[in-house]
């Protein structure tokens, strides 16, 4: 049996859970991520048959928001923020001290698959930029010290 | 027994406000002093957090910011009547609060947020109390009266739109809450729905109640984690409490929390109600006007966060209390944010009509780095760098238009001269790259070509060559902005002209109108 059925119990009751919900295509994607982690290729034939979409509707969907991920994230995601106030506070220096000390560009994972890097445009912290979140966790007035030691919490190698 | 208030606001907590709480407890079952947290909201004094409020016979005396590490001393200091290093005297005497005019933050930093008792024990529910009793017509007149216009950044004004909603005939009716809040700079919507959601559910139910509509959503961006947390379990005691079974007229209110995905176009509110749908958020061309065929193909009042806080004060306190705050034809109040490189970092709620200057340079105290300052983009990333010789503009809605700037949602991020303005032109172009929802030409296929034209104009070694390549940047923000179908195309072209019209020096141009 391959792992992937192991997934349709959580993906069923997420859809009968917005049996009566309008529209309900998003709040099923999240929910299915925050269950899985990642939205599934076999979820998306169940989605569309529950929701009477095509294939193609539901994954046009999964593709054009930044959030949904179609495979298992890296074990840590750290999503630092390049929108303008932050920039105003150093936070390309920031990225570039990702790519120097690990590597790691936007969109980029470590080799190890620790630490998965994106770029996010404003968490609401600009009063204290720079920000950046990690694994949920919002950090501002960041500084390349405080990255750095972030990153660590992470254990990720250097330069892996 | 020491009682003390710390915020429980998520950007409170990025800076260490958990941390804080935590070493306060810690140390006092140490010490076995009788202690007592409460978290409530932020003030908004960003550049304090984590801001420590210590209650007193003179009402709350203020430290911060606080590290965890200074907790120890600060126990010692309370014990012995409060002198400190850290020490800020009454928090409603700090000069950056005390001049400010609280209308939808008054109750910030000061009550809990998701206690009712708090709210109701602060003017919580007077307005739906008011308009519960009132005519729906009587209630839109009110709103048109206050001369309230849409915070989200067009500036529509907003009993327009309620008039427009109530008239349609429709079974459904539908109130759209716009908490997409994406543009950098911005955080007022993110700290009212973490720190005062009643306001905004009340904001909404007295919207229902005017328009005749039945459901409301909420759609909050995911980057607020803390707000929809919050907002969920607001509706819920709000509903357990009979709030939503709305006083009077019979109609029970439903409300719900929608989540979006990370795409920032859906801030346009006909993408935003396709998001809703749940389709991806692709503009939608207008007309039809969302007030008459909006969610579901239904009558849909879209506003802002703010728009619809401001109207439980306007029932409240009448629409002529509500008017005599601002100038001109920007009326009431705004709570401007201050962020980038500023010193203080934070939320001033004032009426319109204070200078950019009297903003960043009084509020803000200039920027955190000390060094000169460069300009300021005010209203998001599809606002104008103003440069400081325009900073004696009042922050008004017509002013700012008349000097090819906007206030938008009152977000303020400044630069000192470290920021290179060709850089950020390129990023406007980009970020619009990105974030396009790709109907129309001029904004899917024009920002990629401007990105490319300003990467050519800064490596061009040729003084020709670059002026060439600058008129083609021009040409190009005005075939957007006049040719794009939303303001996401349309108003890229308003950091990038600005830029170049302001900073030609860092484009490598020569400067006829020298900026600064
Ligand atoms: C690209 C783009 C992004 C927008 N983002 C937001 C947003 O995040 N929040 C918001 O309230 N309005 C946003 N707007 C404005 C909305 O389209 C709309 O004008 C607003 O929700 C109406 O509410 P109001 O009358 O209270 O301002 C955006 C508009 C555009 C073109
Ligand atoms: S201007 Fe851009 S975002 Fe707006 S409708 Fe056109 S392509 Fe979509
Ligand atoms: S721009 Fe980075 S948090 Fe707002």
């Amino acid at each position: 049996m391959p792992e992937e059925t192991l997934d349709l119990p959580l993906i069923q009751r997420v859809l009968d859970n917005h049996k009566e919900v309008p529209g309900a295509l998003l709040p099923i994607l999240h929910a299915i991520q925050q269950g899985l982690g990642h939205v599934p290729d076999e979820a998306v034939p169940e989605i569309a048959h529950a929701l009477n979409l095509s294939l193609a509707e539901v994954r046009g969907v999964i593709s054009f928001y930044h959030d949904f991920r179609t495979s298992p994230p890296a074990r840590h995601t750290l999503r630092l923020c390049r929108a303008e106030s932050c920039q105003s506070r150093g936070a390309e220096a920031l990225a570039a001290q990702l790519r120097e000390q690990l590597g790691l560009d936007d969109h980029g994972t470590t080799a190890d698959g620790a630490l998965s890097l994106r770029p996010v445009y404003c968490l609401g912290a600009c009063a204290c930029s720079p920000a950046l979140e990690l694994d949920g966790q919002v950090h501002a007035r960041l500084t390349p010290e405080r990255l750095q030691a972030l990153v660590k919490s992470c254990r990720v190698e250097a330069g892996a | 027994m020491i009682k003390l208030c710390i915020s429980c606001d998520s950007l409170a907590r990025a800076v260490g406000a958990d941390q804080v709480a935590e070493a306060f407890e810690r140390e006092a079952a140490q010490r076995q002093l009788p202690l007592q947290i409460q978290r409530t909201s932020s003030r908004g004094l960003y550049w304090l957090e984590p801001l420590l409020e210590l209650e007193s016979a003179e009402g709350r005396l203020g430290f911060g910011p606080v590290m965890p590490e200074d907790v120890p001393g600060l126990l010692e200091a309370l014990d012995k009547g409060g002198e400190h290093p850290l020490a800020l005297g009454p928090v409603e005497q700090i000069p950056y609060l005390k001049t400010q005019q609280r209308l939808l933050f008054a109750r910030a930093g000061i009550t809990r947020p998701l206690s009712l008792d708090d709210y109701q024990a602060h003017g919580g529910f007077e307005g739906l109390r008011k308009a519960a009793l009132m005519d729906g017509d009587a209630v839109v007149a009110a709103v048109l009266d206050s001369g309230l216009r849409g915070r989200g950044g067009a500036a529509f004004p907003a009993g327009i739109k309620w008039r427009t909603v109530r008239q349609a005939p429709a079974g459904q009716k539908y109130i759209v809450c716009n908490a997409d809040e994406g543009d950098s700079g911005t955080f007022a919507d993110r700290m009212l729905m973490e720190g005062d959601p009643f306001l905004l559910i009340e904001g909404m139910i007295i919207a229902g109640l005017a328009v005749g509509a039945s459901k409301g959503y909420i759609y909050v961006r995911s980057e607020y984690p803390d707000a929809i947390r919050v907002l969920n379990e607001a509706v819920m005691l709000a509903r357990e409490a009979g709030y939503l079974d709305v006083t009077g007229s019979g109609v029970a209110f439903e409300l719900e929390v929608r989540v979006g995905a990370g795409a920032y176009i859906c801030g346009e509110e006909t993408a935003l109600l396709e998001s809703i749908e749940g389709k991806r958020g692709i503009v939608r061309a207008k007309p039809p006007l969302p007030a008459l065929e909006g969610l579901f193909g239904q009558p849909t009042l879209v506003h802002n966060v703010l728009t619809l806080a401001s109207v439980p004060i306007i029932l409240a306190k009448g629409a002529a209390f509500y008017r005599d705050f601002g100038m001109g034809r920007s009326l009431g109040t705004l709570p401007f944010q201050l962020a980038g490189n500023v010193r203080q970092g934070g939320l001033v709620e004032r009426a319109f009509g204070l200078t950019l200057r009297e903003l960043v340079e009084g509020y803000g105290g200039g920027t955190a780095s000390g060094r000169p300052l460069k300009a300021a983009q005010v209203g998001g990333p599809l606002g104008a760098w103003v440069p400081p010789s325009q900073f004696d503009t009042p922050l008004d809605y017509e002013a700012f238009a008349a000097i090819g700037a906007m206030i938008g949602h009152g977000g303020v991020v400044v630069a000192d001269d470290t920021l290179n303005m060709a850089g950020m032109a390129r990023f406007a172009l980009q970020f619009c790259a990105e974030e396009s929802c790709g109907k129309c030409t001029p904004c899917r296929i024009g920002s990629t070509r401007g990105m490319e034209v300003v990467d050519r104009l800064i490596a061009s070694s040729d003084p020709a060559a670059r002026e060439d390549q600058a008129h083609l940047l021009r040409d190009l923000c005005d075939t957007m902005q006049y040719g794009s179908l939303c303001a996401m195309g349309g108003m890229t072209a308003y950091p990038v002209a600005s830029a170049l019209k302001h900073f030609p020096a860092d484009f490598g141009l020569a400067s006829p109108e020298a900026a600064q």
